[in-house]
Parts: C-alpha cells; structure tokens; sequence
C-alpha cells in the first residue's frame, strides 16, 4: 500500500484523502496512518508543488553547477556535502559519478546572485578544487510532468 | 434509373444511438464518458519505431498475410501470455484492426442460412457483420443476474440444426463482464456436442483485473474450432493505427487469407513495424495502463455505490455498465436528459442490443479528474431526478 500511496502522491500531493483511499483500496484511517508514519519516518520529506515560473513572470536564474573537491580524511564527502547545502541558496545536492563529485542546483534571482555565490561562497571553500556553472535556459520538462500544458482530448466519436 | 445499391446492405438498419450521437457531438464543452478508446498514448517507444521505419524507407506493402517478424513476435507473446501455441506462418493473419479479422472469419465460414450466435449486449458489428456475409444472426440475452457471463444453458437454448458457429465477445463490450474457465469449460462442451465454432473475439484479453485472461482456445478440443481474435488497439493503446490478428487452424486462414488479399492487400506497413516493439517490448507499459484502469474502475464502483446506483461488478474492459431502471425511462431519454442538463456523455444501454435496455455504458478510458466531474454531476442529475420522482 505505501508504494501506491506515494506514486499517486508523488504525482499529485493534493489528491482528496477519501478518492486516495479507494484508489488504493484501503479505508481512509488506514491511509491516513500510513501517511503519518511516513512523514514520521521522513519517507515523506514534504509537499511541493511545481511550478513553471516562466509562466508567472518572475525572474529566476537556475544553475547546474559541477564540484571537483577533496574528500576530507576519515569522512569522505559527506562532512563537505554538509558545508554546502546547509547554504539557503542551494536547491539540490547530488553525489555523483563520473568526471566530478558534486552537482550542486542553485537558484537565484539574477545571473550575477548565482555568479556571486560561486566566486564569493562555493569556489573559497577549502576542498573545492574546480566549479563549472552552467546555466538553465529552458525547462522542458521536471519531476516526469512536461511544463508545457498537456494536448486536448481529440479523440472522435464513433460507433461503440 | 435503375436501384443502384444492395438489397441487403440497405435493410440493414443504421445504429439506433445515430440521433444521441448527433446531439453529443453539436455540445462541444460536454464532458464524455462515451468513447471506447484509450485516453493513453501509444507508448513513445513504439511512435518512434514507427518514425524510425519511415525515416529508413519503409513505405512498401508487406507480404498479404502481415510482417513475418511481427507474426513471429505475436506468436511469442501468445505462448508467454496465455500459453497457446500457434504457428506464425500457417495459422496467423495480420488484419486492419480487430474489425476487419471480425469480418473476414464471418465471410470466410458461413454459408447462405447458417446461424451465427451473437451474445448481446455487445460490440455493435457483429449483427451487420453477419448479415454481410449472408449469414443469419441469432441473439442470446445476456442477464445482469448472470453478471452478463453466456451461460451453457442460455447458449444451447438457442441452437437449432443450421447453427453453425458462436461469437464469443469477452472480455465484454460494453458490460466489461469476463467468463472464467469454469464458465468456458461448460460453454466448450456444448461446442464439441453440437459441433459448432467459435469466433472469440478477444480484443480486451490484457484488460482483467479479477486474474489473467482465460480463451477458449485452452479448453481441451476448442483450438481447432475457434477463430481468436486480438489486436493492438485497447492493449497497447494504438486504435489510430488500425492493425489487429486473426489466429485459426490453418484451413481456415487460408481462406481468410482470400479476403484479406483481395479486399485489403496487407494491413499499414508502419503500424506493423511499430507493432513488432509494441509486443515485444511493451509488457510493462500495458501493465501500467492496466493498473491505472483498475484504480479508476473501482473509483467508478465506489462513486456508483455512494450514489446508490445499481452496478454489477466488471472484471474487464474498461467499461461499467450500470442500471438505471429505477428511474423508469429509456436508456436513450435518460442519457439524452442527462446531456442536456448536465452536459455529460454516456452511451444509452440499448445501443449494443435491445437487451441493452434500462443501462448505461459509461467508460473509464478517462483521467481520474475528468471522471471525478462527470461522476458529480452524474450524482447531481440522480439527486433530482429522485426528488422529482419523489415529489409526483
């Protein structure tokens, strides 16, 4: 049941507990303790919405921003993770693989609070060896929903 | 001048919903819970195979009886699927969708006078189907109590000594009823007696949701006498492209094959390209697709139970087919009064057999917010209708 629970939530967090139940095929006070054990457990870590800020007018600048660092003695990457994303500018905060450590998702107002951010914060930092900033120039598509609005029903009559 | 048409093809009655669909189709903002389609898309990956296959060329007819690879594929997912085994080069056709495999069986084995079972409700060409191919259709009602399964006694009630075979029409449109193998088991019996055959007509065999489909094809001695019907449309979410399959002992196809060749050529060269990916590669998809159905079938159960109306549990399709007989008016008046009121589409029972009569078939090939609002408004117009019974 959590599973499908947090598939239907994870696609919409506002869905009517009483449609969410019988989605799942549960009673309401079932799923609603189910909830709540997962917000305890920080399965459930909250509810987001989504928005296409372009719609809205409000300027928002994005970045991707690659981290080359140097794991700290006896706590590898976790100690450094910690330094940056307790910073409110960060967004998100990867781990990865490949031909950098971090990928660090920055929001800012303006291109220059993004870029003082990496020079005056990020770039100082001790273990951080190299940053690339790159820049978000259109989002297509987030959290498996396209932002552009979905196609109409075109489908036709016909005989049935 | 001389009468220029058929006889026979001009008696055949236009479909009785013709003047409900007229009034549906003027109201542009009506919300519908009328088409018998998928609300999905095809998966992406099967569109962009078919872009692939035109993009390298692939625009010439296939051989008359279909793409050896997607036979070969189909055959496969027969045998994974349902455990039936058929050959793919002697024993497969690939047709234009279910329908015309429908009619190319019905032309191909009956004879001038043969009688041909129909089941109702159900699938609206049968009945034409038939007569075109100068058969001569017999109707067995099918009953709510029986949850709208063909039972063997209603079955050999019918027979007489020109019947000749049975369409078998389950998973059901428009009722959304299954038959189970003990159900086909006592349906086979009464087959091998009477030495009848069978067109199953097993277009909705991926969308069952008590457990996994049963044909009758693997019923002991039900194999050589059935004609299986299947196709890509309500599975894999591809009704556009018009392409389907027949399977049938050998001498049969052959003469199927005739038709087909002759009337057709071959089904659309891109769609069965893209149909080779659909079934080799999309189990997860239709798994998908089959589970959001589920749950907006039993939100549709739940709704209709809140609301008190009277609805048999389906455990296929994607149809409901609830009562509405205690309004006391036609299925036609009550789905045309709540249209005009409410401004939501169903499709009047009676549209898929008199029998039909005093239902509703209502589709869930829709989003669960599209639903949630006709299913309020549909409880709205039942609220008054209610009072207004109750005030005369």
């Amino acid at each position: 049941m959590r599973e499908k629970i947090l598939n239907y939530i994870e696609k919409n967090s506002r869905i009517d507990i009483h449609d969410l139940a019988v989605l799942v095929d549960a009673d309401e006070a079932s799923v609603l303790n189910c909830l709540e054990e997962m917000e305890n457990d920080h399965i459930i870590c909250g509810y987001h919405t989504l928005i296409n800020w372009d719609k809205v007018g409000v300027e928002k600048v994005t970045a991707l921003i690659e981290v080359r660092v140097t794991p700290q003695r006896g706590m590898g990457f976790d100690k450094v993770a910690e330094h940056i994303y307790h910073y409110p500018e960060v967004n998100a905060l990867y781990l990865i693989s490949g031909g950098f450590d971090f990928m660090v998702i920055i929001e800012g107002k303006t291109l220059r609070e993004v870029s003082e951010f990496v020079s005056a914060k990020l770039s100082p930092l001790e273990s951080i060896l190299s940053t690339k900033t790159n820049f978000i120039l259109k989002k297509y598509k987030d959290h498996g929903t396209v932002m552009q609005a979905g196609h109409k029903d075109e489908r036709e009559l016909i005989l049935p | 001048m001389r009468n220029p048409l058929n006889k026979t093809i001009v008696e055949i009655e236009p479909s009785g919903i013709r003047k409900f669909f007229d009034i549906v189709s003027e109201m542009k903002d009506a919300i519908s819970l009328g088409v018998g389609e998928p609300d999905f898309d095809t998966p992406w990956r099967v569109r962009d195979e078919a872009i692939y296959s035109l993009e390298q060329g692939r625009t010439f007819y296939t051989s008359n009886a279909g793409l050896k690879e997607l036979k070969e594929e189909i055959a496969n997912f027969l045998d994974r699927r349902y455990d039936m085994k058929y050959n793919p080069y002697e024993e497969m056709l690939i047709t234009v969708g279910g329908s015309e495999a429908i009619d190319i069986a019905l032309r191909a084995m009956l004879d001038p006078g043969d009688e041909v079972l129909i089941p109702q409700p159900s699938y609206v060409s049968y009945v034409p189907c038939a007569i075109l191919a100068n058969g001569t259709p017999v109707i067995i009602e099918l009953k709510e109590e029986n949850d709208f399964r063909l039972t063997a006694e209603e079955l050999e009630e019918k027979i007489t000594d020109k019947t000749k075979m049975l369409v078998l029409p389950f998973p059901n449109n428009p009722t959304g009823a299954v038959l189970e193998r003990k159900d086909l088991e006592a349906i086979a019996k009464v087959i091998e007696k009477h030495d009848l055959f069978v067109l199953s007509d097993e277009i909705y065999s991926e969308l069952t949701y008590l457990e996994k489909h049963v044909s009758i094809v693997n019923i002991p001695g039900m194999r050589e006498r059935t004609v299986l019907i299947n196709g890509f449309s309500k599975s894999h979410a591809m009704t556009g492209w018009r392409l389907g399959y027949a399977c049938a002992p050998k001498k049969i196809i052959e003469q199927m094959l005739k038709i087909h060749q002759f009337a057709i050529m071959c089904a659309p060269t891109t769609s069965q390209y893209a149909a080779v990916t659909a079934i080799r590669d999309c189990d997860k998809e239709v798994a998908d697709m089959r589970e959001e159905y589920n749950d907006r079938r039993r939100y549709l159960l739940h709704r209709f139970d809140e609301m008190g109306l009277k609805c048999f549990e389906p455990f296929g399709a994607f149809y409901m087919f609830p009562s509405i007989k205690e309004f006391n008016m036609t299925s036609d008046e009550f789905a045309t009064r709540l249209l005009k009121s409410k401004k939501v589409a169903v499709v009047p029972g009676n549209a898929f057999g008199s029998c039909g009569e005093g239902f509703l078939r209502i589709s869930y090939a829709y989003s669960l917010s599209n639903l949630k609002e006709a299913l309020d408004r549909m409880e709205d117009f039942i609220k008054e209708l209610r009072e207004e019974q109750h005030a005369s």
